[in-house]
């Protein structure tokens, strides 16, 4: 298929509008269209890896036409291992959101169909981008669909949240706009936004260290990382179950996508120079966010808390291997590759496996809220002897949260720690002290939740999870088990790009004095 | 000039405006003896006025001539703004009937004056002396200072209409000041002898000491008439006084004309001095960029909110224009052609809402929009996020345009500024978009425009969109201008 990421991106789009368009009177017709189109992007996406090359780092599906001429500005889409990935994550999580707001969601069910299929097919531009400024456009109209997710159908707060959100992604992504900018200009005749452009351009370390540091804002805000994460607990704890599912399975991703993308491979040498910055603000969040959680009396905001956790996993796996790994003056790489591919790697399966365990949590206190309408710690207890099979489910998905051994939590986290361990000690045991501290947070809420006397009458009579949200559960519950057993297949994926990122990222681009 | 001979061929290169004109003094006899349930006529004969007059500039595209002794040029510039100054006329006219409707205003001076107005802004974007860049000016702000007060029971109107005219004969006299001491040294007029002047090598300090003066006055003339910040003051209370029709007319048609007339006096004419008007337009852009976003966030009425976000999308063009290259005059001018179609797109939304005895004013009036007129909250919502910028609709383009030009000339923390104020301007852009989306209705609020103002504000939204999606060929007319 020579236009499959095209089909992709703009099929979930337009057939958003179509659902729009189909109404919210008649809501049965929309959601199954809803429904049918996410489906059948999935199993399109399905095609991505059956079709995909595992040998080479080439871009792969590429498509290439002008966009705008007059600035070099191309509809470039292509993918590699380090995207494709995450673009499956994003299509299967879709249908899930789609189908757990199957009966939840009574205002306006259409609208909400709608603008989760047209966030897909966003979301899927950015990861398939091979033009900055495409790139730019996806990244920041992705931002659109989120605000009304959270504005329209958002609990109490859910103006300010809706805002917030917006405001602060807003602010941080424009810098990156203007170092986009700035890095056209200096190239001279011939000067294009296209992502090898921009990799092969020579920077000096002070322009590298200004547009790090934009693209450092960019990114930190997404992923989030302390301290620019105060967005994350407003918008997850105001948006709808389905909402923060996105959030925090998909849309976090983004930013650690970008310094996948974006900062080490343009801006190698102050990503060099700041690693030790950012590896601090990663541990920061690993350790310190993780003790905030644990005071949280509302399991969502301890969700999120634990989201900014283990994200900080993600950005310590990319950015320790500055400390594990040099380029030695003959071309070849001085240190351990295994220890560096184990932190790359190990944040990529981090961002995947949290794109599963996050959406799933999140799903599991959406489960209770939408039948006590709460989301306080303290109104439930002993909910196992009215849900039993529910518990089962949320039990897995605490014990995948904390890390246990044989879940999607632990192989990400404990691969970024093996790695870290290479880079320092202290790192590697600062990283690991969320093994205790994750499991803290998230089985004592457990044991306040599910486990114990039943606290009211009110979790006495609840009824426990219906076929839908069995289906949803039980398909979270194999990805994570899957991943947790038998990671191989994604790891082999990202290899090839893995060696070229760390060769991009090893590479000086400071130019050449003589 | 006394050699100058009269070639009569000449005048079919001024075809567009003689037709005008000729159709002015028709309409305006036929309106008066036509009875009151025919009015429709006069709008209808107006719309084909401004169609007409639109394809005869279209025909003349290609033509490049100064004719008239020097007084008026024929250009690409000149021929393709008076096509997009038609195409926009009746745009904003569709919206107006509805809002004269509704609020027994129709009558048939309105139209008149509107197209008096449009003649004028057709002769300033092909002036080329100094003498006729002033008439132009003069017969467009003279219908607009009556198409204000044309509400003459409102205090509020009236209060504009007076304010507009006693700023704007201000602006015209500082604009004539430093026209005469432009006249007074170079001894000319005509703007490709003004320039000639101002490129002779041989200019003595004194000479260009009285050149920069004589700049200066005309930057503030332009700055005044543009609305730039310092020279704002009447914006806000104008856009607010005056009827939202007029508002509608006077935010978006004119700024065409005012662009053009900067093009000509500076661009044109003094383009040897382009060092020194440049930083005048950084600072005047900054101001205006910086305070526009400011302050409308403390607005509640819609159309004062819009005056300031006007302000600072005026910074943002004299920001293109500051750049003092092609490319970003170019940008300069797809952004005064961008922010025209969101601007007609944001008073028509408003337009859309008035009804018999209810004029929407209030950000507040927009209240759970999304409810009962889906379809033209999603075309309001489009237009907000195009004005603030937010990809992929076709202000994001216009602003990233801009920024590009800016930062290729060097000038990287003008373009931080800015895409700051940017950010900050989106809050009230966002604050529309939650009145409309998030918060019910207190009451029935419903779009019951006609059908024609319904279908014209839809393709306008959805230009904000599609153009958004490819904006290159635009990009590359704009370029071609210059």
């Amino acid at each position: 298929m020579e236009s499959l990421l095209s089909i992709l991106i703009w099929l979930p789009v337009l057939g958003g509008g179509l659902v729009l368009a189909i109404g919210n009177n008649r809501s049965e017709s929309a959601k199954w269209a809803a429904v049918a189109i996410s489906v059948v992007v999935f199993a399109l996406s399905l095609m991505l890896w059956t079709g995909f090359d595992t040998s080479t780092s080439a871009m792969q599906f590429v498509e290439n036409i002008p966009w705008i001429a007059q600035f070099n500005i191309n509809y470039h889409l292509g993918i590699d291992g380090i995207s494709m990935p995450l673009i499956i994550l994003t299509t299967f999580s879709t249908i899930l959101v789609i189908v757990a707001g199957w009966e939840v969601i009574q205002n306006r069910p259409a609208d909400y169909m709608a603008a989760f299929l047209m966030m897909e097919g966003v979301i899927i531009g950015v990861f398939s981008s091979m033009d900055a400024i495409l790139f730019y456009v996806f990244w920041e109209a992705s931002l659109i669909p989120m605000l009304l997710i959270v504005g329209i159908w958002g609990g109490q707060n859910r103006v300010y949240a809706a805002v917030k959100f917006f405001l602060y992604t807003f602010l941080g992504s424009v810098f990156l706009l203007v170092s986009l900018i700035y890095m056209y200009t200096i190239q001279g005749d011939g000067a294009s936004f296209s992502l090898a452009a921009l990799n092969d351009l020579p920077l000096t370390l002070i322009e590298q260290s200004w547009i790090f540091w934009a693209f450092f804002l960019a990114f930190a805000v997404k992923v989030p990382m302390f301290p620019v994460h105060t967005w994350l607990p407003d918008a997850h704890v105001q948006a709808p179950t389905g909402g923060s599912v996105i959030l925090a399975a998909i849309m976090l991703k983004m930013g650690g996508y970008g310094f996948f993308r974006f900062s080490l491979p343009i801006t190698p040498d102050a990503s060099s120079e700041f690693a030790t910055v950012v590896i601090a603000l990663s541990l920061i969040a690993i350790v310190y966010i993780g003790f905030v959680a644990l005071v949280q009396k509302d399991m969502k905001k301890l969700i999120a808390y634990s989201s900014i956790s283990h994200m900080g996993f993600v950005t310590l796996g990319v950015f320790a291997l500055f400390s594990i790994v040099e380029m030695g003056t003959d071309g070849n790489i001085i240190g351990s590759l295994e220890g560096v591919y184990l932190g790359l790697e190990g944040a990529m399966i981090q961002m995947i496996s949290h794109g599963f365990i996050s959406a799933a949590m999140f799903l599991v206190v959406g489960v209770l809220y939408d039948r006590l309408h709460s989301r306080d710690i303290s109104t439930y207890g002993g909910v196992i002897n009215s849900m039993p099979k529910f518990t089962g489910f949320a039990v897995l998905f605490a014990m995948a949260n904390a890390g246990l051994p044989g879940t999607s939590g632990f192989v990400g986290e404990f691969m970024v720690i093996l790695s870290a361990l290479q880079a320092n000690f202290w790192y590697a045991f600062l990283a690991a002290t969320t093994l205790i501290i994750g499991a803290a947070y998230t089985l004592w809420m457990v044991k306040r939740v599910f486990w114990g006397p039943v606290t009211n009458s009110a979790v006495s009579t609840l009824s426990d999870i219906n076929n839908r949200e069995f289906f949803i559960l039980a398909t979270l519950a194999v990805a994570v088990l899957v991943m947790g057993i038998y990671p191989q297949p994604v790891i082999e994926v990202m290899h090839a790009s893995v060696v070229n990122l760390l060769e991009q990222a090893l590479t000086t681009k400071l130019p050449v004095t003589l | 000039m006394i050699d100058y001979q009269f070639n009569i061929a000449d005048l079919c290169f001024a075809l567009p405006e003689i037709f005008m004109l000729a159709a002015i003094v028709v309409i305006l006899l036929l309106d008066l003896y036509t009875a009151k349930r025919f009015q429709n006529l006069t709008y209808y004969l107006t719309q084909i006025t401004l169609f007409v007059t639109g394809y005869l500039a279209f025909t003349l595209i290609g033509e490049s001539q100064v004719i008239f002794d020097g007084t008026f040029v024929l250009d690409a510039m000149g021929s393709t703004f008076k096509v997009f100054t038609m195409g926009f006329a009746m745009v904003a006219l569709v919206y107006t009937r509805h809002y004269l409707k509704v609020h027994n205003l129709f009558r048939g001076e309105y139209f008149v004056l509107a197209l008096l107005s449009v003649l004028g802004m057709m002769v300033m974007i092909s002036a080329h002396s100094l003498l006729t860049i002033y008439l132009g000016l003069e017969i467009m702000s003279l219908s607009l200072y009556t198409l204000i007060a044309i509400a003459r029971d409102r205090a509020t109107a009236v209060e504009a209409a007076l304010k507009y005219f006693v700023l704007g004969a201000i602006a015209s006299g500082l604009l004539l000041y430093g026209m005469s001491m432009i006249y007074g040294i170079t001894g000319a007029l005509d703007i490709a002898q003004v320039a000639a002047f101002a490129t002779s090598a041989t200019l003595a300090s004194e000479q260009v000491l009285i050149l920069n003066f004589g700049l200066v006055f005309l930057v503030i003339g332009i700055a005044f008439k543009l609305g730039a910040v310092p020279f704002h003051m009447w914006v806000p209370d104008v856009y607010q006084g005056a009827p939202t029709s007029v508002t509608m007319f006077l935010s978006t048609v004119p700024k065409i004309a005012a662009a053009a007339m900067l093009v000509r006096l500076m661009i044109d004419g003094l383009g040897a001095m382009q060092a020194y008007w440049s930083d005048l337009f950084m600072v005047l852009a900054i101001l205006s960029i910086a305070l526009g976003s400011l302050v409308a966030l403390m607005q509640s009425n819609i159309k004062r909110l819009l005056a300031y976000s006007t302000i600072s999308h005026i910074g943002f063009i004299l920001l293109g224009f500051a750049t003092g290259v092609i490319e970003g005059y170019g940008a300069a001018a797809f952004y005064v052609l961008v922010y025209i179609l969101m601007s007609l797109a944001a008073f028509g939304s408003i337009i859309a809402l008035n009804k018999q005895g209810f004029e929407a004013e209030q950000v507040a009036d927009f209240r759970g929009l999304s409810k009962h007129s889906p379809w033209f909250a999603l075309i309001m919502l489009v237009v907000m996020l195009s004005m603030a910028g937010v990809p992929p609709f076709i202000g994001f383009f216009s602003k990233l345009f801009i920024l590009q030009q800016v930062v290729s000339a060097g000038y990287v923390y003008l373009a931080i500024i800015a895409v700051v104020f940017a950010v900050i301007s989106a809050y009230y852009y966002l604050q529309i978009i939650k009145t409309m989306y998030f918060d019910d209705a207190e009451g029935e609020i419903a779009v019951t425009a006609p059908i024609d103002m319904k279908v014209v504000l839809s393709i306008n939204g959805i230009l904000i969109l599609v153009i958004g999606l490819m904006p290159s060929y635009w990009m590359e007319l704009a370029i071609s201008l210059f």
